[in-house]
């Protein structure tokens, strides 16, 4: 064995934060050259893992050795010298700088003044050798997120990154940037550079890894070679017990009743561009319709206007034949399950009890005469907590704790509980972890057998064919196409997901 | 109102504007690095009463300047120190540390002399004496003490530093998103200490400047007025910018020269209500110039390093 085959070793590292171990005793490797993927669900701990090896949290235990020689990252500054870059998965950019600023920032220099000139030959110099390209000039605010990962990956790629983290890369990118992406992976992998891939993404894991390292609850599972794993394999060792998305038998339900009515709907964006257009849409009892699209699409305004959030600029929106014309806070009329769960869906400084009664906290029995009553309020989330399984120690703990799928399950709890008529769903499993997603479909499935009209969006087309009874393509906030949800295939979808319209995709 | 008087109102103008101008320099670095300091009024007053006593005890204007520059870093430093490592509630330190240094002050003062009215040598003028008697310009721009033009080029040379060189560019980055500064390898600690520190010094100096500029005494009951808070709105009004605040400093200080100047000539309006006269610019400007500010974007936040 060559002394220096491994770029990157980190062995049994522990970190303890108040009250959990995030990491115990975890093991990585990556050898020169090669893309490691690092797989684990939600919480498992990958973020926790690459934050000690960048420096930003100290480990309680275990070694890192870079080059075969041992080392202590007691900062970023340290990880950069010792040539580990990362991209964060929510970017660590400043918006208002510039892309090039934002590369130079934190370079050591003896200059006193900033002398970007080098700085930009360099930078575009990278930019074609990798074909990650970027405006120099443009504020981080005003580019696309795609191009904010290219500027991530090129400052770590300005500061000469031996080994290159990417965390979850793939998930803000268009289909046709993560190919990109990976002929950039490609590049780097052939210079000899290392690539820590972390996902939770079982496809494209088995499409760019070398190796996976797999973790779960904080713990090591194992490593095995890409090429020997199977998804199902690799699926049963990051959550402990066989998963998949597959569309489950469902029983025909025969009342048409039309809840949800949009007729000629027109609305803007926050910029005030046209985001729907002349949209019409009809959802019955008893169905979910599934809105398929690439992100950006309208969907978010379309969710916005039914729950009244969105001021219409023309057309009409009724809810079994009421009205939309203000937000509605009856979650026993729409349940509505927002896209960003943390910004919009829950106040995380709150306690997972008061996240629960949030709509309902003036009425009675939660509250008499201004006055809440917590005994009552308590007792709610005992109920809920227990119903919709949310794994919270108590009702008392601050809704920021608890994870992803289960902060998603408080939202769920508490739109979904009174029963409502129409259920507005929207990406309601991003970001969450396949046991999760699975508890999700199973309510939202559940709802519809219950009769309600459920109108679900997701960016994941995968999720969107196995849940839905009936399929609308969504591309520049008009509807390219309305399909079966049983016979529904992916490629068309896909098509009309670009703009084609059904008549060319068939 | 006459040619003299109006020559004396923009003499005056660009004499009160000074500390005004120096106080908002440091706090603009501060605030652009996220940290509020609320506390250069306080420490503003600590180094006008400073810049008096060490004049006074040592006759030496120089000295009283290197020493009261000291003293604000020193105060600097204390405030650093709550609002960046304990991370203490940026308004509640800097009202501690003004409630503090107005009884301290005041109490130094009435330990330093028993006679109230101490007077020493101010700031020297630039320029020869035989400029002073030149038309127009000789009164209002070379009678003016080394102070004010001090405070004039400063502003400039705060922009070239914020925009043109490596640490204004990482002051900037850590107000913005500390998170990203850190990771890009500064440290945001040690930034906005510097910023932190250097807003005390210059709140000092324009202290110092306010009484050893021109007057040449302490008043004691807090002879700064608010001067320290209206710098804050200046910076607010102008955008964290250091020429755009400078601008807003200096149609404070006009505000203040001119309700001086009516108080002097005599008018029908109670004097009371011209000396609200600056206050009441600030709060109008306030008004109208917030929303169209681009706040820092951790101004006034707390920053925990382990916090990723």
């Amino acid at each position: 064995m060559v002394e220096n085959e491994f770029a990157l070793q980190m062995q049994d590292i522990t970190k303890r934060f108040p009250g959990v171990l995030a990491n115990d005793r975890i093991s990585l490797d990556c050898k020169k050259g090669e893309v490691m993927g690092l797989l684990g669900e939600n919480g498992a701990g990958k973020t926790t893992l690459m934050n000690v090896l960048y420096g930003l949290h100290q480990p309680d235990g275990g070694k890192i050795l870079i080059d075969g020689k041992e080392v202590q990252i007691t900062s970023p500054s340290a990880a950069i010298h010792y040539g580990i870059g990362m991209v964060h998965q929510h970017f660590k950019l400043v918006d208002t700088l510039t892309a090039l600023e934002n590369i130079v920032l934190g370079m050591p220099t003896k200059k006193a003044f900033l002398d970007l000139a080098p700085a930009r030959e360099r930078l575009m110099q990278l930019s074609d050798e990798y074909g990650l390209h970027v405006d120099p000039d443009t504020e981080i605010w005003r580019l696309p997120v795609g191009q904010q990962q290219w500027v991530e990956i090129l400052k770590s790629l300005y500061r000469d990154a031996k080994i290159l983290v990417l965390d979850e890369p793939t998930a803000v990118l268009a289909p046709a940037e993560s190919d990109q992406l990976c002929q950039a992976i490609h590049r780097l992998t052939e210079e000899g550079r290392s690539i820590i891939f972390i996902s939770h993404k079982l496809r494209e894991v088995m499409e760019i890894t070398d190796r996976v390292t797999i973790i779960r609850d904080g713990k090591y599972i194992g490593t095995i070679q890409t090429k020997e794993a199977t998804q199902l394999k690799l699926a049963q060792m990051m959550v402990g017990r066989p998963v998949s998305i597959v569309r489950q038998p469902r029983p025909v339900i025969e009342k048409k009743e039309p809840i949800l009515v949009m007729k000629d709907v027109n609305a803007n964006d926050d910029r005030g561009v046209q985001a729907l257009k002349n949209f019409n849409l009809t959802v019955n009892a008893g169905e979910i319709v599934g809105v398929a699209g690439v992100d950006g699409n309208g969907q978010r305004e379309l969710s916005e206007c039914i729950s009244g959030l969105r001021k219409l600029t023309s057309g009409s929106i009724t809810v079994k034949g009421k009205q939309v014309t203000d937000v509605v806070a009856d979650p026993s009329f729409i349940g509505f399950i927002p896209e960003d769960r943390q910004k919009t869906g829950l106040v995380m400084d709150f306690s997972v009890a008061e996240n629960l009664i949030i709509k309902d906290y003036y009425k009675e029995p939660y509250a008499k005469k201004n006055i809440l009553h917590h005994p009552v309020i308590k007792k709610h989330a005992k109920e809920l907590i227990e119903k919709y399984n949310i794994k919270t120690p108590s009702g008392d703990v601050k809704v920021r704790n608890l994870s992803g799928g289960n902060q998603q399950k408080v939202i769920i709890a508490r739109e979904l509980d009174a029963e409502p008529v129409l259920d507005v769903a929207s990406q309601p499993t991003r970001g969450l972890d396949m046991g999760a997603v699975a508890n999700v479909h199973d309510i939202l499935l559940k709802e519809r057998n219950r009769g309600a009209a459920i109108l679900f969006i997701s960016a994941e087309l995968q999720e969107v064919m196995a849940l839905s009874d009936r399929i609308i393509v969504l591309f520049r906030g008009e509807v390219m196409g309305v399909l079966d949800g049983d016979k529904a295939d992916a490629s068309t979808i896909g098509q009309m997901m670009l703009g084609q319209s059904p008549e060319v995709a068939i | 109102m006459s040619f003299d008087l109006i020559i004396d109102w923009l003499q005056a103008t660009l004499r009160w504007s000074a500390p005004l101008l120096l106080v908002s320099i440091g706090e603009v670095f501060a605030e652009r690095s996220g940290i509020i300091n609320m506390g250069i009024e306080g420490i503003m007053l600590s180094g006008a009463l400073c810049g008096i006593a060490i004049c006074y005890l040592t006759k030496s204007v120089t000295l009283a300047v290197l020493v009261t520059l000291l003293l604000g870093a020193v105060l600097g430093m204390g405030v650093a120190y709550l609002t960046v490592s304990r991370r203490t509630n940026q308004v509640v330190t800097g009202l501690m540390i003004n409630m503090l240094a107005l009884g301290a002050t005041d109490l130094l003062f009435g330990l330093l002399s028993g006679s109230r009215h101490v007077r020493v040598a101010t700031f020297p003028t630039l320029f020869p004496k035989s400029f002073h008697s030149i038309p127009v310009v000789g009164k209002i721009l070379f009678q003016q003490p080394v102070s004010t033009w001090v405070a004039f080029i400063l502003p400039f040379l705060a922009a070239l530093v914020l925009y043109r060189t490596t640490w204004g560019l990482n002051v900037r980055s850590v107000g913005d998103n500390p998170q990203a500064a850190a990771t890009a390898g500064l440290s945001v600690i040690k930034i906005k200490y510097q910023t932190v520190i250097l807003s005390g010094i210059f709140a000092a100096l324009g202290g110092c400047v306010l009484t050893l500029g021109e007057v040449g005494y302490f008043a004691s009951g807090g002879m700064t007025g608010g001067r320290g808070f209206i710098v804050m709105a200046a910076v607010v009004v102008g955008g964290w910018d250091p020429l755009r605040t400078a601008a807003a400093c200096i149609i404070f200080g006009a505000a203040d020269a001119a309700q001086l100047r009516f108080q002097a000539v005599g008018s029908v309006i109670p004097y009371q209500f011209l000396q609200m006269l600056p206050y009441v610019i600030t709060v109008i400007s306030l008004t109208i110039m917030v929303k169209r500010s681009r706040v820092p974007k951790t101004w006034g936040a707390a920053y925990d390093p382990e916090d990723v």
